[in-house]
């Protein structure tokens, strides 16, 4: 089978708010705490990534990149986890 | 404990499960910042206030009559108990003690019973029934409340948009989320024949609900803020698990509330943010609430710090904010002697250590 390639509407994914995403705590257990809401939840080891590459900064390629790196997957199915992340992300910062 | 140590009277020692006075979590925090060099006095209107068996943190116990005596049948009962034993300060925890209690403190300050109150207007300012109006002023937001005197305005209720849930509510107390026209008929009835009319209806806002605690200087400033999000809830609404956090715009909000009320005395405000992230003003309670522990554990007993200021005494240190950090309340028994509970029905006091009588 091919590699899948990046889908391109990556383009259109909102991140969530920096300011949003820099106040978080991370732990390395996975728990998240947002120091403002009061909310917490737990991510597992892509989503801590995918946390840690956000809040340093990254763009969503540069995520996706090191996504794809770190967890040795094709960038298809990177870049479709972290757009999976990050809508999840949106709707606990709502 | 020593003869001539300072004297604390703490109201609000009904610690029920579903809906907790704040006297015992008040006693708790002063006992914490001053272990046996303060002596608290626990006042409360039932020999079943859970609070008041509490001995670790009441060091002797009374009981009041009920504020719908009136406020003379209050002020002798709390003149009777400053006689036996001197009070340098009253702390009331209840919301329903203080209208009777404000007009009450130069009678008191006469007698060296010192208290850290509002005036009676600045209470009545934050009345469910002018709530909107002070939120007006300070520029916060607020559900779209209405005053009623008939159930009849249900019948018209969803032609005039006002669609169900709704939330109906006393002028002083109690307020029920009404699902549908029959559930709302009945909140009515009930809260009316409790609490008189006129009944406040208010639509739902559905979202997160933080609270703010803190004391007003009675020149405009908030001191020591502390900031908590429910975690768990009780049948009532009320928080069973919360857990502290910073919200820099929740301050706001507060400081502009209380610099409008230039408000004195402990205060907490109730907010709800919205599914916009916007904060909604829900109530403003003329006291500590239930979960003012919390303050210790972050660093800001604000018990302590009201003490201070009641007394012209310098401030305790405030830590900076502390997110983070968890309350669980729980449930357990505490066993009470027959003789102490006899006492406590008959004398209505109890002095010293019963424990073992």
């Amino acid at each position: 089978m091919e590699p899948q390639q990046p889908s391109h509407h990556r383009q259109t994914v909102a991140l969530p708010d920096p300011a949003t995403l820099k106040r978080l705590a991370l732990s390395d257990s996975g728990f998240v705490f947002d120091p403002v809401s009061g909310n917490s939840f737990t991510a597992n080891g892509s989503g801590l990534s995918i946390l840690r590459l956000l809040q340093g900064g990254n763009t969503l390629d540069q995520v996706v990149a090191s996504l794809g790196a770190e967890f040795e997957v094709t960038p298809s199915l990177a870049e479709r986890d972290v757009i999976e992340f990050i809508s999840q992300l949106r709707s606990a910062f709502k | 404990m020593t003869a001539s140590c300072l004297s604390v009277a703490i109201t609000g020692m009904n610690a029920v499960p579903d809906n907790p006075g704040a006297g015992l979590a008040v006693a708790r925090c002063l006992r914490e910042a001053h272990g046996q060099e303060i002596r608290i006095v626990g006042l409360g209107y039932d020999a079943l206030d859970p609070g008041l068996h509490r001995r670790e943190y009441c060091d002797s116990v009374h009981l009041l009559s009920y504020p719908g005596s009136g406020a003379q049948a209050l002020l002798a009962r709390l003149l009777e108990i400053h006689e036996a034993e001197p009070i340098d300060l009253l702390l009331p925890c209840l919301d329903s003690e203080l209208p009777l209690l404000v007009g009450l403190v130069p009678d008191l300050a006469e007698r060296g019973v010192r208290t850290y109150l509002p005036s009676a207007e600045q209470l009545a300012m934050r009345a469910k029934d002018r709530l909107a109006e002070l939120a007006r002023e300070a520029g916060v937001a607020m559900p779209e409340t209405l005053a009623i005197a008939q159930a009849d305005f249900f019948r018209a209720a969803e032609r005039e948009e006002w669609r169900y849930p709704l939330v109906v509510k006393g002028v002083f107390h109690d307020a029920r989320i009404a699902r549908n026209r029959d559930e709302a008929e009945q909140a009515f009835r009930a809260i009316a024949a409790e609490w008189g009319l006129p009944v406040l209806v208010q639509r739902r806002i559905v979202g997160e609900e933080c609270n703010l605690a803190g004391i007003g200087d009675g020149r405009g400033a908030l001191l020591g803020e502390v900031m908590m999000k429910k975690r768990a809830v009780t049948g009532r609404g009320k928080a069973w698990a919360g857990i502290s956090i910073h919200d820099e715009a929740l301050s706001d909000i507060a400081r502009r509330l209380v610099a409008a009320l230039k408000w004195r005395g402990p205060i907490e405000i109730e907010m709800i943010r919205d599914s916009q992230g916007e904060y909604q003003l829900i109530e403003i309670n003329p006291r500590f609430p239930a979960w003012i522990y919390l303050s210790q554990g972050v660093g800001r007993n604000l018990p302590d710090l009201l003490l201070a200021l009641a007394l012209d005494r310098p401030p305790p240190p405030l830590a900076p904010p502390a997110p983070g950090l968890l309350f669980i309340r729980y449930a357990e028994e505490t066993l009470v002697p027959l003789a102490a509970f006899e006492r406590l029905m008959i004398e209505g006091q109890l002095l010293g250590d019963t424990s073992s009588k």
